[in-house]
C-alpha cells in the first residue's frame, strides 16, 4: 500500500473515529429502547401473571371477596372493538383509496388529507367528548355502541393513512399496465391495485386494531363500563382498559391484581396482533413475489 | 383525398371514414408498402399543460409491419406513441390536437371511449410489467375485463394460444398458477406481450420493451416481434438505432417534437434524405 501523508491520514483517522462514535450512539439509543420495554414487560407479567387464573375468563367483574373474573370485560372489549373496527376500516381504506387513487394532488384531496392528519393526532380524550355530544346524550345514555363509535373514529384515521400510504408503493407500471388493457378506473383499482397491496393494507387495519384495543379516554365517556354481564350494545358495556382503570385505583388487592392481568391481556392481545399482521403481510408478499 | 383538418380532442365532429377510403390511402402510399395503412396521423400537435411536445406530425402507419420511432431523448415518440392508444388521457394537464385514424374512425372522437381504443390498441412498456399475480391470471386479466370468453375452457384456451403466440407456453405451461414476478425479466416481457395479446388488439404499442432487458432475451422479443406482425401492426419506440433496423420495415426520425423524415427503413438507413437524420443514424449526436 501507498504511504500516506501524515495529513491524510488524520483525515483518515477523525472519519473512523466518527464512523464508530456514531454507529455506537445508534447502538445505544436501540438497547435503551429495548431495556425500556424489558422492564416493562416484565413488571407487567410478574404482577399479571398472578392474577392469571381461568376464574378471570369465566367470571364477570364483582364484589372483592367474591371470587370474581373479567369475562364481561374481555367480551365488552372485543364487541366494542370488533364493532369499531367494522365500522372505521373500511371507511378508512375507502379514504385511502380516494386519496392515492381518485383525489391525488387535487385540492379537496389535499384538504382531507390534512384534515386525516390532524383525526390522526386528536387526543383521543376529545374523540371521546365528541362522541358522547353525538352519540350518548341524544339517545339518553352510555352503550356500548358509542364506545365503538368513539374507537372507529381512531381506527379510521389510522387506516385511511397506512392504506394510501401502501398504495402509493404499488408500481405505476401496474396502473399503467391496466389501464393499456382497457380497464376502467375502478377495475384498475379493484382487480390490480388492491390486490396487490392486500397485505399491506391487512397489516395496517391490524395495527389499527392493536391501537384501539388499548384506548382508555374514548371509551370513558362513550360506554362507561359496567360491573356486571352484558351483551347488550345499547347499555354501558365493560371493556378490559376501563376495568383497569376502575380496579387499579382501590385499595383491594385483589382488584389491584386483576387490573395487572387484564393490562397483560391487552398487552399480549396487541402483541398477538402484531405478529399476526406480520405474518399477513410475510404470506401475502410470498404469494405475489416469485 | 382526406381533407386535412385539425380537430380539438374534445369536440371533433370529423366526418368518419370509411375503410374504404383507408384502403385508398394505403393505395397511395407508394411501391415501398404492400399492406393498407391502419393508422393515419394527421396535423398532431400534442401539449403538457403549456408545453407543446409534438409540432403538426403527419404519418401513416401500415398494416403488418413494423413502424420504428427513433430520436433523441425527449424528442417526442414516447409521447406520439401514448396519443396513438389515449394513455395520454391519464396524465393531467396533457392535450393533444389533430386526427388519428385508425381504420379511418378517429380514436379522439367524442362518441369514441378510450377504454374501446385500448382494447383494440394494445401496449407494452419499458419496464416489464406483470401484475402481482399469476402467470395464468396475467393473461386472463383482459379476457375476464371484457367478457370475451364464455366458459373456463375457452379462456383456457385463450391464455394457452396468447402464450404460444408469445413463445412462452413451453417455459411456463407446467406453472400457470405460480406468480408471474418469478419469470425473468425477457419472459416477464413475453408474459406481457401475450398479456396484450389476449385481447387480439389490431395494433401492438412497444414502448422500448427491450431496454431493461439483456441481449440474449432482446433477440427473443426482437424474433417475437417479427412473427407478431403478420396478424399486427406495431409500433416500436427504441433507442437503439441496430433494433430499429433490425426489426422494423418503416422509420419515422423525430426531433425536438417535430417528425424529421419518415419511410421504409431500408431507405432511412442507406440514403436518408436529410442530413439531420444521417447524422443521428450514424451518431453523430443524440
Amino acid at each position: 500500500m501507498k504511504q500516506l501523508s501524515p495529513a491524510t491520514r488524520a483525515r483518515y483517522f477523525r472519519r473512523q473515529l466518527v464512523d464508530r462514535l456514531m454507529g455506537g450512539l445508534c447502538i445505544f439509543a436501540a438497547g435503551v429502547g429495548l431495556l425500556l420495554l424489558a422492564l416493562i414487560l416484565w413488571m407487567l407479567f410478574s404482577n399479571g401473571l398472578a392474577g392469571l387464573s381461568l376464574e378471570v375468563f369465566t367470571k364477570p367483574m364483582s364484589q372483592p371477596g367474591s371470587g370474581g373474573g373479567l369475562a364481561n370485560a374481555i367480551v365488552g372489549s372485543l364487541l366494542q372493538v370488533g364493532v369499531g373496527a367494522m365500522i372505521g376500516a373500511p371507511l378508512g381504506m375507502m379514504v385511502g383509496v380516494y386519496l392515492s387513487e381518485v383525489g391525488k394532488e387535487s385540492r379537496f384531496a389535499s384538504v382531507v388529507r390534512f384534515v386525516n392528519d390532524i383525526l390522526l393526532s386528536a387526543p383521543s380524550v376529545l374523540i371521546g367528548l365528541f362522541v358522547y355530544q353525538i352519540a350518548v346524550l341524544p339517545f339518553g345514555g352510555f352503550s356500548g355502541f358509542a364506545g365503538s363509535i368513539a374507537l372507529a373514529l381512531i381506527a379510521m384515521p389510522i387506516v385511511a393513512r397506512t392504506t394510501e400510504d401502501i398504495l402509493r408503493l404499488v408500481p405505476q407500471a401496474y396502473r399503467d399496465g391496466a389501464v393499456a388493457l382497457g380497464s376502467r378506473e375502478n377495475e384498475v383499482v379493484r382487480k390490480v391495485v388492491l390486490p396487490a397491496a392486500f397485505g399491506g393494507i391487512l397489516t395496517g387495519v391490524l395495527l389499527a386494531v392493536a391501537r384501539i384495543a388499548g384506548e382508555t379516554a374514548p371509551l370513558l365517556f362513550t360506554s362507561l363500563g359496567n360491573d356486571v354481564w352484558s351483551l347488550d350494545m345499547t347499555q354501558p358495556m365493560a371493556s378490559l382498559p376501563m376495568a383497569i382503570v376502575r380496579y387499579s385505583n382501590t385499595p383491594y388487592p385483589e382488584w389491584v391484581s386483576l387490573a395487572w392481568t387484564g393490562a397483560m391481556l391487552i398487552t399480549v392481545g396487541v402483541l398477538v396482533l402484531n405478529i399476526l399482521s406480520r405474518f399477513s403481510y410475510a404470506a401475502v408478499a410470498g404469494k405475489q413475489g416469485g | 383525398m382526406l381533407a386535412t383538418m385539425t380537430t380539438e380532442t374534445q369536440s371533433s365532429n370529423a366526418p368518419r371514414a370509411t375503410p374504404l377510403q383507408a384502403m385508398r390511402v394505403a393505395a397511395s402510399a407508394g411501391p415501398a408498402i404492400v399492406s393498407p395503412t391502419r393508422i393515419t396521423l394527421e396535423k398532431i400537435n400534442a401539449f403538457y399543460d403549456q408545453k407543446q411536445a409534438l409540432f403538426d406530425v403527419n404519418l401513416e402507419i401500415p398494416d403488418n409491419s413494423v413502424t420504428a420511432f427513433i430520436g433523441a431523448s425527449g424528442c417526442g415518440k414516447s409521447t406520439l406513441l401514448r396519443c396513438l392508444n389515449r394513455m395520454n388521457d391519464t396524465i393531467p394537464g396533457a392535450r393533444v390536437e389533430g386526427a388519428i385514424r385508425m381504420d379511418g374512425t378517429d380514436i379522439n372522437a367524442p362518441e369514441i371511449d378510450a377504454v374501446q381504443v385500448r382494447t383494440r390498441i394494445g401496449m407494452v412498456f419499458q419496464k416489464p410489467n406483470p401484475f402481482p399475480m399469476s402467470i395464468y391470471d396475467n393473461i386472463a386479466y383482459g379476457p375476464r375485463a371484457h367478457k370475451i370468453h364464455e366458459s373456463k375452457a375457452e379462456l383456457d384456451e385463450i391464455v394457452e394460444k396468447s402464450l404460444r403466440r408469445a413463445a412462452l407456453w413451453d417455459e411456463v405451461k407446467d406453472r400457470l398458477n405460480k406468480s408471474g414476478l418469478g419469470l425473468s425479466g425477457g419472459q416477464q416481457q413475453r408474459l406481457v406481450i401475450a398479456r396484450t395479446l389476449a385481447v387480439s388488439p389490431a395494433v401492438i404499442l412497444m414502448d422500448e420493451p427491450c431496454s431493461a432487458l439483456d441481449p440474449i432475451a432482446t433477440a427473443h422479443i426482437e424474433a417475437l416481434i417479427d412473427q407478431l406482425r403478420e396478424h399486427t401492426c406495431i409500433v416500436i419506440v427504441t433507442h437503439s438505432m441496430a433494433q430499429a433496423a433490425r426489426v422494423s420495415q418503416r422509420t419515422a426520425f423525430f426531433h425536438m417534437g417535430k417528425l424529421i423524415e419518415s419511410g421504409p427503413t431500408d431507405q432511412i438507413f442507406t440514403m436518408p434524405k436529410l442530413e439531420q437524420t444521417q447524422d443521428y443514424i450514424t451518431g453523430r449526436f443524440g
